[in-house]
């Protein structure tokens, strides 16, 4: 089960719990799964997400295939300028 | 790793490296290349916006009749003629309102209705007899006051996102965030030695050369084309097209040369509102923003109040770092304060650390982003209080940084593990740097500061075609903001082994390409750039499966080298190496045109670090504060054109600089912006300047063939902090307010005067 670790103030909407842990094949499962699981992160979700997989920062890269023990940080949809 | 597109660092390059002529340079500085106001169609009208002069006003009613009985007027559009087209996608929705004001005019300058006419002075004449009944409603234009329970709202029905318990009462504040890890208070328990200090930074403007212009024709049949000014063509097509109610692909998008961005072009602000007068006249439109409407419509970045405590003991290890940031981010949702509050810390390895970010609305204009969007308000902040600690703790601010550095496994303030970055050769690199050991004079200071920005990649696609000259043209779908189409042209030769002059590089419309993200988050170079390789890569298997059509052997029997097809061994037959050119010229009569492509959407940026030093000297009298010297020192992966990598290291620094002594929006108590130009609103120019000088590193980013990462955007996160720091240590105050214009630092100045006297 890839380890998902999501920024605090999201923590009201997963039972106070910040590191989560969730079964997916690629970045695009794991986050359909993230929303049906907590349903209060779907509006975050809808705004926008990045993802950080094993250190490496993912923007659009849904399909990204995951490890057993990847480690996925949830970011606030990335944006420049 | 899981992305690891990198080939060996070995590589000796040939091109890539090299400072050849931008491609762009003889039109620019000939008055050849064509601005967002140089276009021009037959029957062009004049499209002119009237906006609010309230800064938060209720729209009673408009009345346009005697603006449309005015010969010469020939359309009039309001928020009547762009319906709600948005399907619940609230930040469309805000696009939408900030384009064209619906019930309420939400700050002074927000568009309430526009004109299209066949004269600049029939269209002005129009706008006068434009009657809007407004009802005033109070304002709000400051973060910490439009905070305080009782401030105006600007909406009624907001409740704070984020929150837990969630507030029942609505406030001017959108959403809470916070980021971070570990135990804070317990942290600060084993502090020895604390600083705690409060900041406010004004809100800046990108102050692009430019101002946003664009040529709107939309045909009766429903086929539309504009040519525009903008970071992004595609996405301009994309939001007007769904504003409008437009099919992606009836709307072709051309992106004019840019005269600068840095951000605040990756949004749309005029363009709908052309579409939509040109829709209605049947005429083409072009609409061009004054100054004046760049700075009071358009988005500057949020202006912030920072809290920021760090505790450390005395050894100078950081024991915790807690940072509470409050950015407006004008009328609408969305100011940058979690990149703020992400970003604030990310410098350091911390096992005890807390930001919490709030987004907040006032009366002021949508914000948009400016380079590293969020990111140098909050670094100005922290940094400036590791620079108080370290004197405290007793160490040379440099040093202590160093000891407590983030590098390759430290665990990111804002969540991620870092792979390899570059962070601790910048900062050794600077303490060896010749301008670290430069002496000071009187009423002189040095500072530093370090600073930190993600980069991602994103969408491009790229299209290569190879003429039978053997000269190659490569189509981008990314406007060329800071030299980019050099280093396409540099990237492509350095692939298919061929002259950099014989590679020219054009940005092509929406119906030409794929989509192609906005240039923006430090991606062209990276993203776009590693498409051109791919796509010449794709042309290489093409040329090399010409050459073994025309030798007669096997297409795997041939490989690529130095511009040439080569047999690949012995036993692939005795052939001379084919040129690139000289498979070109047989083309025609060996299979047709060759060319390569690529699309994709790009990961593994690359995050990327810099440090900053600047000296400073201030006069007493006056509170006047020069720049003598100031250095970068950043990481750039691999710099492909290293002119280019300089130049936007210089540009950063600059307009930070800019951001620290002199740039701020003032607003008079009616609400209104007081210096909506350039005259009032001080960039600084080049006679306010040292050369600012630069320090490439290069630690190739693993992400990239070549190991490039970007640079455009980290180089603005430290001069706020570094021009703060060396303007306290000049001055023996610690200022914590920017701009630190003369007024302000000479009330510095006098209140610590006072406080000596009364010590005495």
């Amino acid at each position: 089960m890839a380890k998902v670790i999501i920024w605090s103030s999201l923590k009201s909407h997963t039972g106070g719990e910040s590191n989560l842990e969730i079964e997916a094949g690629n970045v695009k499962d794991l986050l359909a799964r993230l929303g049906e699981t907590y349903p209060g992160l779907q509006p975050q979700l809808k705004r926008g997400v990045s993802v950080s997989v094993d250190g490496i920062i993912f923007r659009d890269g849904w399909l990204t295939p995951l490890k057993p023990d990847s480690e996925v940080v949830l970011l606030p949809r990335m944006q420049g300028g | 790793m899981p992305l690891d597109n990198a080939e060996s660092s070995t590589r000796k390059y040939k091109v890539v490296g090299t400072r050849p002529n931008r491609p762009d340079g003889v039109d620019k500085v000939t008055g050849r290349a064509r601005f967002g106001a140089d276009a021009v169609a037959p029957g062009q009208l004049v499209g002119l916006i009237l906006r609010s002069p309230h800064p938060h006003a209720k729209i009673k009613g408009i009345d346009a009749s005697k603006a449309l009985k005015l010969a010469g007027v020939k359309a009039v559009v309001t928020s009547a003629d762009l319906p709600d087209k948005t399907d619940g996608d609230a930040m469309l929705y805000d696009v939408l309102v900030n384009v064209m004001a619906r019930e309420k005019a939400l700050y002074q300058g927000h568009a309430v209705a526009a004109v299209a006419a066949t004269s600049a002075s029939i269209a002005r004449q129009a706008l006068k007899l434009i009657k809007v009944d407004y009802e005033i409603l109070p304002h709000v234009t400051d973060v910490d006051e439009a905070m305080k329970p009782n401030a105006p709202l600007l909406y009624p029905k907001m409740i704070t996102d984020g929150m837990d318990p969630k507030p029942k009462k609505p406030s001017n504040v959108v959403r809470r965030y916070e980021f971070g890890h570990g135990d804070v208070e317990a942290g600060f328990k084993k502090a020895e030695i604390i600083v705690e200090r409060s900041f406010k930074t004004e809100a800046t403007h990108q102050g692009y050369i430019e101002p946003h212009a664009c040529l709107a024709n939309v045909g009766p049949d429903g086929q539309g084309e504009l040519w525009v000014c903008t970071q992004g063509h595609f996405m301009v097509r994309d939001t007007c097209a769904r504003l409008l109610g437009m099919d992606f692909s009836k709307l072709r998008v051309t992106a004019s040369e840019i005269g600068g961005g840095f951000g605040g072009k990756t949004t749309v602000f005029i363009e709908p509102i052309a579409l939509a007068l040109s829709r209605k006249a049947n005429r083409p439109v072009k609409v061009v923003m004054s100054r004046e409407e760049v700075f009071k419509a358009t988005g500057p970045t949020s202006s912030s109040s920072i809290d920021v405590k760090i505790g450390a003991t005395k050894d100078g290890r950081i024991v915790a770092g807690d940072a509470t940031l409050r950015y407006q981010g004008g009328a609408f949702a969305g100011s940058p304060v979690e990149f703020g509050a992400m970003t604030a810390f990310a410098q350091y390895d911390l096992d005890n650390v807390r930001a919490v970010g709030f987004d907040v609305v006032c009366n002021r204009p949508k914000q948009a982003a400016y380079r590293a969007p969020g990111a140098p308000m909050a670094n100005f902040a922290v940094e400036s209080v590791i620079e108080e600690l370290a004197h405290k703790v007793g160490m040379e601010p440099i040093d202590f940084r160093i000891k407590n550095a983030a590098r390759e496994g430290t665990h990111s303030s804002y969540g991620p593990v870092y792979g390899p970055i570059g962070l601790l050769p910048t900062l050794q690199k600077a303490r060896e740097h010749p301008h670290f050991k430069a002496p000071l004079g009187k009423n002189q200071g040095r500072g530093m500061a370090c600073g930190f920005w993600f980069n991602f990649g994103g969408q491009s696609c790229v299209s290569m075609n190879i003429g039978v000259d053997g000269t190659v043209g490569v189509t981008v779908g990314s406007p060329d903001i800071g030299g980019s189409r050099a280093s396409m042209c540099l990237m492509t030769a350095e692939e298919l082994g061929i002259p950099y002059d014989k590679v020219r590089a054009v940005v092509a419309d929406t119906g030409t390409l794929g989509y192609n993200d906005v240039t923006d988050g430090s991606r062209t170079t990276f993203a776009t750039g590693m498409a051109c390789i791919m796509a010449a890569r794709d042309a290489i298997k093409k040329l090399c499966a010409r050459a073994a059509q025309i030798w007669g052997i096997p297409e795997d029997a041939v490989v690529w080298e130095n511009g040439h097809a080569k047999p690949a061994g012995s036993n692939a037959g005795n052939f001379p190496p084919m040129s690139l050119k000289e498979i070109a010229a047989q083309a025609p009569s060996t299979g047709g045109p060759i060319a390569g492509h690529h699309e994709f959407s790009a990961d593994g940026a690359g995050v990327s670090f810099a440090t900053h030093i600047c000296d400073s000297e201030v006069d007493p009298e006056t509170g006047f504060t020069k720049i003598l010297r100031y250095t970068v020192l950043q990481d750039a992966g691999k710099a492909v054109h290293p002119s280019y990598v300089e130049g936007q290291f210089q540009g950063g620094a600059v307009q930070g600089i800019g951001w620290a002594l002199n740039e701020e929006y003032i607003y008079g108590k009616d609400g209104r912006l007081q210096n909506a130009g350039f005259l009032d609103y001080r960039i600084p120019v080049c006679s306010d300047l040292p050369m600012i000088d630069t320090v490439i590193l290069e630690i190739p980013n693993p992400g990239h063939p070549y190991g490039v990462r970007g640079v455009g955007e980290t180089s603005i996160v430290p001069p706020l902090a570094a021009v703060a720091n060396s303007v306290s240590a000049a001055v023996g105050v610690r200022m914590t307010e920017l701009p630190i214009s003369p007024p302000k630092l000479l009330a510095a100045l006098e209140k610590q005067s006072a406080m000596k006297k009364a010590a005495e």
